[in-house]
């Protein structure tokens, strides 16, 4: 496997051919903010617009997660350009996510708080209206708390659930009504869900939780 | 939403005889549930299961598919379809007031169909006739400057009697 030689913030760092940026600066202790982002996944998904970052010669900010390392890439992770996206973006999921960090069980280890603490941002909507979805705790199932108010539809766990576990979740809707659900939207307890819990360890804020931790 | 084993059993029966036609593959999904909607009426949870097993692919796949696109229902359509116009002229004239209106009357949220199954509530974006805002389109009849008082009126045209204690309260009619 050859290796390409590029430089992030100022740090040189090796990476291997081919390896999409995000990889590249996580494996070299460089943080950048990402939710929807698996590793080893070949068409990433791109979906939550956090990990943009600027790249020399390219005319504007554009997706770590999608872009393959280059040889001789000089990368900024970021600029008043970039800030300004991502803030926008992680406010905007801020917006109709359900702010109960205190009870929340993955309080402290939540990915939204260290994307607001790596950036400086506040945990508080200030621009946007709040909305709230309304929608249920799905409690039915006996490992696994699902709570679709605090979800950000990063889609870790549908991808975790065909990978790993039985199949049964995946997206429904469209829009603001778009959630993380099971055919039919029957509670998880009822859809066939083994209850391996994949979906609990790839769900990078509260929204699915397992119950005896 | 119940349906009777005859109609599951239709369902089945009809969304089989449909697949033969295609081979598997998800990129046939969206054809076929084009078709299942045409034979049916609507797709049943029963024929997004056959259409899963058939294309190899989660039955959640389907169902998220099914429920992106508004061209299909999910639910059997009612004897009478009210359809509620929510383009920008009939909601500048009140259309979501008209829309709870049909909502509190028939006791049903939208998308939905009550018990008996007469009648099936649909909310759309413009029908076309803006002049005549707020528009209410019962079964391709418009029906133009709809007022609560109208809504009471074309129920009571289909034979719903709403009885005069309720009138105010806005409460759900019983259907006979």
């Amino acid at each position: 496997m050859k290796t390409v030689t590029l430089t992030i913030d100022g740090r040189t760092v090796q990476a291997r051919e081919g390896e999409k940026l995000l990889w590249a600066a996580l494996e070299n202790g460089i943080y950048i903010p990402n939710l929807c982002a698996i590793p080893g996944v070949k068409h990433p998904a791109a979906a939550c617009r956090l990990c943009f970052v600027e790249i020399e010669g390219y005319p504007r900010p554009v997706t770590a997660c999608t872009e393959p390392v280059v040889e001789g890439m000089v990368v900024s992770t970021r600029s008043p350009r970039v800030d300004r996206l991502v803030y926008t973006a992680f406010e905007l999921l801020l917006s109709n996510h359900r702010l109960d960090c205190a009870s929340c069980p993955r309080n402290r280890s939540c990915e939204l708080q260290r994307i607001a603490r790596e950036r400086r941002f506040s945990l508080r909507v200030k621009r946007l209206r709040k909305l709230e979805r309304n929608l249920q705790v799905d409690d039915s199932s006996p490992v696994v708390r699902y709570d679709p108010g605090k979800c950000v539809l990063c889609g870790r766990c549908v991808w975790a659930c065909r990978e790993k576990g039985t199949g049964v979740l995946g997206f429904a809707r469209r829009g603001f009504e778009r959630k993380v659900t099971t055919f039919g939207d029957v509670p998880l307890g009822q859809s066939g869900c083994n209850g391996c819990g994949e979906c609990t360890r790839v769900c990078p804020v509260g929204a699915l939780t397992g119950k005896e931790a | 939403m119940n349906l009777t084993e005859e109609e599951k059993r239709i369902a089945v029966e009809q969304t089989r005889n449909i697949l033969q036609g295609f081979s598997g593959g998800r990129g046939n999904l969206i054809p076929i549930l084009q078709q299942v909607q045409e034979k049916l009426g609507y797709v049943p949870r029963e024929a997004m299961e056959e259409v899963a097993q058939y294309l190899g692919i989660p039955a959640v796949d389907v169902y998220s598919v099914a429920t992106f696109y508004n061209q299909f229902r999910l639910i059997p359509p009612g004897k009478h379809q009210i359809k509620v116009c929510m383009g920008t002229a009939c909601h500048m004239k009140g259309g979501n007031i008209i829309l709870d209106c049909w909502k509190r009357r028939l006791g049903i949220d939208v998308n939905q169909v009550t018990p008996d199954r007469e009648f099936s509530l649909e909310r759309v974006a413009c029908v076309g006739c803006c002049t005549m805002a707020p528009v209410t389109v019962i079964d391709e009849e418009v029906h133009g400057k709809v007022t609560p008082t109208r809504v009471d009126g074309l129920l009571f045209s289909f034979g719903v009697k709403i009885p005069k204690g309720q009138q105010k309260e806005g409460e759900a009619v019983e259907q006979q």
